[in-house]
């Protein structure tokens, strides 16, 4: 089978004109590959990379150096580094998904319809789109007396899921998770990991940054740890270990 | 991947405004640190700006006041006559002509059918001694719908759209909202389905729960009606929230241009660092 992701020598160095130019490691030389139907998790303490890379490969960093080679659902091999703007928009609504740390709405907007947003943005017709949303919301366990309320004033672990939903909701073919069980509690962490086992039975990618290795070490087939490396100057260098957990 | 002809295609884009001369260009600008030519004495809104803007996609231009995305926005609907440069926009014979060189006819051609535009001062955008539906019967009637009855349901259908109380058609938009009145410019904007809607500073001075409805409102008729856009704002929250890519403008040139999050999260530029630094 081959591989939906292939990252090849990605590096991250951020230039920080505010401090007169100075410049910080954000990754370094940082190469994998994914397969479609693979569960990859990166393991690493906190500030050590993990949300770089994946923010890397979805384009809100432009990398410094390195390819993210992505087989898209066309056939085509395109490096998400290079693609032109409007190339990854499109990528973005219809194959790639993305779950920050963070929640962030156009305030007012319901639940259900933030979650539906990405099935409209397809063309989806809207009660279906709702519909969709709506069993994904009980799936998730978010009390149904909340749907209509504005996801704003939900609680940290029901704003993650709510997070998740709206971006797994259209199944895309690779999905990036920035720390997805971290306000989670044990409930609701398995949920989500069915969530995730379900998507990688149907064939999508999966990456998975998280700094809970016990969590990681349930869903993902390989894990990938990053390493500080002369930590004294400042400098770091990312070096890649994997090992195969049991699965 | 896609290869499709953008919607707009913006070339080198100057406005000046006073006589100008051969200096203008170098004596402005991001190193220059002003607007005003030291040799001439005239005013360099814009300059040199280039960008192509796609079918159902939101830009964001975002500045602060004198980086000339008011000015730029006003070129693009004739408000302001364009100093230099080309558009070339393909709802308008395929995008083969420069709109900027059209005869009068031919640009009040494009005004009334092919843009819709939202101006950030009232008096602008709307005549306020004219109702509600007076205002977008305005423009209905400037592209040659004179029937009374279809005027009358096709404002009381755009005023249900944009959320306006259509017993309000009536009214004078004197009276209303902030709010109210920025809805009322939305619907006589998209009186005509154009497929460009400009939008300038379309939530500045609206009260924060209004912002949310006209923002949340935006973005749906965006993709009901799969408009393209562009949103002027010097907010970066509502920049955040709607739009797809944005531009970073200063003193009248375009400092940095890319994916909305990219901007935000990775700005590459030093203005742009400065500027998203400053996000309450």
């Amino acid at each position: 089978m081959a591989d939906m992701l292939k990252v090849l020598g990605l590096t991250k160095i951020f230039t920080l004109h505010l401090l007169g130019g100075k410049k910080v490691v954000g990754c370094k030389g940082i190469s994998f590959c994914l397969r479609a139907g693979e569960v990859l998790g990166i393991s690493a303490p906190s500030g050590a990379g993990k949300s770089t890379i994946l923010k890397c490969i979805y384009r809100t960093y432009i990398a410094t150096a390195g390819q993210a080679l992505y087989l898209s659902s066309d056939g085509n091999i395109i490096d998400l580094i290079q693609a032109s703007e409007n190339d990854i928009i499109s990528l973005r609504q219809r194959e790639i998904g993305y779950v920050s740390q963070f929640l962030r709405v156009v305030p007012r907007v319901s639940a259900i319809n933030v979650v539906a947003e990405k099935l409209l943005i397809n063309g989806w017709e809207e009660s279906k789109a709702l519909k969709v949303s709506a069993s994904l919301l009980e799936y998730l366990g978010i009390p149904k007396d909340l749907w209509e309320a504005s996801p704003v004033t939900f609680s940290g672990g029901q704003q993650q899921r709510i997070n998740i939903a709206r971006a797994v909701i259209n199944r895309p073919r690779l999905l990036l998770l920035d720390e997805p069980t971290a306000s989670l509690d044990d409930q609701a962490k398995q949920r989500i990991n069915d969530l995730i086992l379900d998507l990688k039975r149907s064939g999508s990618a999966i990456l998975i940054a998280s700094h809970d290795r016990e969590n990681l070490e349930l869903v993902s087939d390989r894990i990938l740890f990053l390493n500080y490396v002369d930590e004294a100057n400042l400098r770091r260098e990312s070096i890649n270990v994997c090992k195969v957990a049991h699965n | 991947m896609l290869k499709e002809k953008p919607l707009l295609k913006v070339r080198e884009l100057t406005c000046i405004f006073g006589i100008g001369c051969s200096k203008c260009n170098s004596s402005t600008g991001l190193l220059a640190e002003t607007n005003i030519c030291s040799y001439c004495g005239s005013i360099v809104a814009c300059a040199d700006v280039s960008f192509d803007l796609y079918d159902g996609e939101i830009l964001g231009i975002v500045g602060e006041s004198g980086s000339g995305k008011t000015t730029l926005v006003k070129c693009l609907y004739f408000d302001t006559p364009a100093s230099a440069g080309e558009v070339y926009f393909r709802a308008y014979k395929d995008g083969k002509v420069n709109i900027l060189a059209l005869t009068a006819q031919e640009k009040r051609h494009i005004r009334h059918h092919l843009m819709g535009m939202v101006y950030q001062d009232h008096h602008d955008g709307l005549n306020l001694d004219f109702t509600a539906g007076g205002n977008i019967a305005e423009k209905l009637i400037a592209a040659g719908t004179y029937h009374v009855g279809q005027i009358r349901s096709r404002a009381a259908e755009l005023l249900q759209r944009t959320e306006v109380l259509v017993a309000c058609m009536d009214d004078l938009p004197r009276f209303f909202s902030g709010g109210m009145k920025r809805r009322v410019q939305i619907a006589k904007a998209l009186a005509n389905n154009p497929p460009l809607v400009l939008l300038d500073e379309v939530t500045t001075g609206l009260d924060v729960s209004v912002q949310a409805r006209v923002l949340d409102l935006i973005k749906k008729l965006q993709r009901e009606l799969r408009l393209s856009m562009i949103v002027v704002s010097h907010d970066l929250g509502v920049i955040r929230l709607l739009t797809n890519r944005t531009m970073v403008m200063k003193t009248g040139r375009v400092v940095e241009m890319g994916l909305t999050d990219q901007i935000l999260e990775d700005p590459q530029h030093p203005y742009t660092q400065l500027l998203v630094s400053a996000i309450l």
